[in-house]
């Protein structure tokens, strides 16, 4: 089997009507993929990351599925029923793209293929596509998305419009040894509001994967968006996820990202607050089991006073699984009255997961509020003393708190069934461990 | 026999004996009250009832209705009919009341049966006005954040949503103000009954005054030194311990 370089180089995932720009983008990403040094044990940016455990040469891009495939699991791809749009890919290649309304259309709405976007919009693509990447490790992993990414959707809200159902993207992986590279692109102008949420699974238990995923996210001045992340990829998929916000003046942006799946998953989330007044939540959730590692990097930087940003990651780990907590907040020099708050929370299960934690503060201004904690800790005796005397069994108290540790981050995600899906999600990877 | 008997318990904690050949009988139908100063042993006794595993068993029986609790589960123990209403009760984060009480009552159900949800939260909401709970609290997290009389009023709830044959309440009154001691008292009072029976912790025998007890029990250094009518809380709070100490401790 070719390598995933060698694939790359000879299949650059270009159609003959790629512009000009884009041909060097990808030329770019494709050359800082195949110069820059594979992530090293001592490298700080992989402080505690298993880097031994990173093994992308064995997948290729391959082709679209059957349609008894594409058919299945278009009717899989039900975690939200109320939605205003839906794309469905796997392995890359879109089964569905179910757009939006003609009234969102009417108002300048537009919800799109990365590739249908590039032909009707490209001065909008060329603005914003590609053009974001984290700070925090990974710029080789992106200039491999770069030079290969063909799937994705691209979402834009103009001035003022508001979308109130979410636009749902699945990525599916399905074929032994794919490699896919999947991306979503969120643009909402001035006080325009949307929701998206981006789906990760595997068609099995079994197909081995390599995901490179990005997601940009662009809030200019008081725009609304909520994007939500549900990441449940089979136990043999490595996984690197690259997202990026930018917050204007006053635009209010949560991030929400359930982590379930993957064998080994690196999760970079980089929020830059460039206008005063922003207000940025990231929040997570992570159940790690087996011998799964959980990579995340987060990044909060504030080049604007008055803003908040607000970070809460929670992770709960069994068996041997790895977490990786490493977060930093970068204060500017003229961001005063900034609030920059950090929580990094670690359930141990079992004695043998381990779970690592850097939180970091860079502070540049004086006149700021900034808070960062992680804190590692087991299920409270009393607390599990306290249920069992109600009569509730051992494991099911056991299960009734780690799923009420969950529930402060479940409980944001807003929509009750998409909230209820995702605690079926967990219960599923629970259960069979704990009852 | 139809009582909760706890026979010569000796119980110690980190090598430290803290209940001395305790006994106490309490047959269905009554009500006691058991008081003594800080530190004698009435939580220890509580909770090694419960079968909190902290605590060191030397000797001695504790029996519901005959049935040996000692060394069981804290949950088989609380499906024998133990309930213990915590002197501190805990706060379970993400946990609502409503689902807690739920999944304590599903517990209880054969294997195979589910809990109504209609015909629950109709009992839920009735309990809950009774005890002056705001119906929202259903959706709250169990105790958390909550004031020291809510979770009281909660410990409350939640027994009477359990229906145990043996309530140990232990300082129930503490936190609680003078109406929610009334309202609280109430409640007690309405799961009175022949098929019960209390042991009712406390300091003070203003609660006593609500829910008035069948004999009341002075404990003194890890046993019960003396025991008598309801009168005897009065005697006690006039008195205070010092009388207890130079009148029953020389026996010890
Ligand atoms: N977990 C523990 N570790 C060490 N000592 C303990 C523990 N629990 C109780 N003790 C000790 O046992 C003794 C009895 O405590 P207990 O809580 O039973 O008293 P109490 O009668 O309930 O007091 P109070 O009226 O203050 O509630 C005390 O000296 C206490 O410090
Ligand atoms: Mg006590």
């Amino acid at each position: 089997m070719n390598t995933l370089s060698e694939n790359t180089m000879n299949n650059p995932a270009k159609t003959a009507a790629e512009p000009g720009w884009l041909a060097e983008r990808r030329a770019e990403g494709l050359a800082q993929f195949k110069t820059l040094p594979a992530p090293a044990p001592n490298d700080e940016l992989w402080r505690f990351a298993s880097v031994g455990r990173l093994k992308i040469d064995d997948y290729a891009p391959t082709g679209a599925p059957d349609a008894a495939t594409a058919e299945a699991l278009l009717e899989r791809s039900n975690l939200v029923s109320e939605r205003a749009g839906r794309s469905v890919y796997v392995d890359d290649h879109a089964v569905c793209f179910e757009g939006i309304s003609e009234a969102l259309k009417a108002q300048g709405v537009l919800y799109l293929p990365i590739e249908a976007a590039l032909q009707s919009h490209p001065e909008l693509m060329e603005r914003y596509f590609l053009k974001e990447s984290t700070e925090l490790g990974s710029a080789k992993f992106f200039g491999l998305h770069a030079a290969s990414t063909r799937a994705g959707s691209v979402l834009y809200v103009p001035k003022g419009v508001e979308i109130e159902q979410p636009l749902v993207n699945y990525y599916w992986t399905s074929t032994q040894g794919t490699a896919v590279f999947p991306h979503t692109l969120i643009i909402a102008e001035a006080n325009a509001k949307a929701s998206v949420v981006d789906v990760f699974f595997s068609e099995t238990k079994e197909n081995e994967a390599l995901n490179i995923a990005v997601s940009n996210l662009h809030a200019a001045d008081g725009a609304q968006v909520f994007r939500k992340v549900v990441q449940d990829w089979n136990e043999q998929t490595t996984s690197f996820q690259l997202d990026t916000t930018i917050a204007g003046r006053d635009a209010r942006v949560k991030n929400l990202a359930v982590n379930i799946g993957a064998e080994r998953a690196r999760y970079e989330n980089q929020t830059r607050i460039e206008g005063p007044g922003a207000n940025v939540k990231m929040y997570s959730l992570t159940v790690a089991e087996e011998k799964q590692e959980f990579d995340q990097r987060t990044f909060q930087t504030h080049n604007a006073p008055n803003a908040v940003s607000d970070l809460l990651y929670k992770n709960a780990l069994l068996d041997n699984s790895r977490t990786i907590f490493s977060g930093l907040i970068k204060v500017a020099e003229g961001a005063q009255q900034t609030d920059a708050y950090q929580t990094n929370r670690n359930l141990l299960l079992d004695p043998t997961a381990e779970a690592n934690a850097l939180p970091g503060l860079e502070i540049l201004a004086n006149d700021v509020r900034c808070s960062h904690g992680a804190t590692t800790g087991n299920l409270d005796a009393d607390e599990l003393f306290y249920m069992m005397q109600r009569g509730i069994p051992r494991r099911a108290a056991m299960q009734l708190m780690v799923f009420g540790f969950f529930e402060e981050v479940i409980e944001k995600v807003d929509s009750e069934e998409l909230a209820e899906n995702l605690r079926q999600l967990i219960h599923k990877k629970f259960d069979a461990k704990i009852a | 026999m139809n009582a909760l008997e706890i026979k010569n318990l000796n119980v110690s904690i980190e090598g430290q004996s803290i209940l001395k050949d305790f006994s106490l009988t309490i047959p269905k139908g009554e009500v006691h009250a058991l008081m003594g100063p800080n530190g004698t042993g009435k939580s220890t006794l509580a909770k090694v009832m419960a079968g909190h595993e902290d605590y060191q068993v030397e000797s001695g029986t504790v029996t519901l209705d005959g049935e040996n609790i000692l060394g069981e589960e804290p949950d088989v123990i609380a499906h024998a009919g133990l309930f213990l209403a915590f002197q501190y009760p805990l706060e379970i984060p993400g946990v609502s009341i409503a689902n807690f009480i739920r999944a304590a009552r599903a517990a209880r159900l054969p294997n195979g049966e589910t809990i109504n949800a209609v015909e629950y939260y109709k009992e839920l909401y009735e309990k809950m006005d009774a005890l002056k709970m705001d119906r929202k609290f259903t959706a709250r997290s169990l105790n958390d954040g909550f004031s020291g009389g809510e979770k009281k009023r909660c410990e409350i709830l939640q027994m009477s949503m359990l229906d145990p044959a043996y309530c140990v309440m232990d300082e129930t009154d503490s936190g609680l103000d003078i109406d929610a001691l009334k309202t609280v008292s109430e409640g007690v009072n309405l799961m009175r009954g022949p098929e019960r029976g209390f042991l009712v912790i406390t300091h003070y025998q203003r609660l006593l005054d609500y829910i008035v007890p069948d004999v009341v029990h002075v404990m003194f250094d890890g046993r019960i030194v003396h025991s008598g009518p309801a009168e005897l809380a009065h005697e006690l709070e006039a008195k205070g311990y010092d009388w207890v100490k130079e009148s029953f401790a020389t026996t010890a």
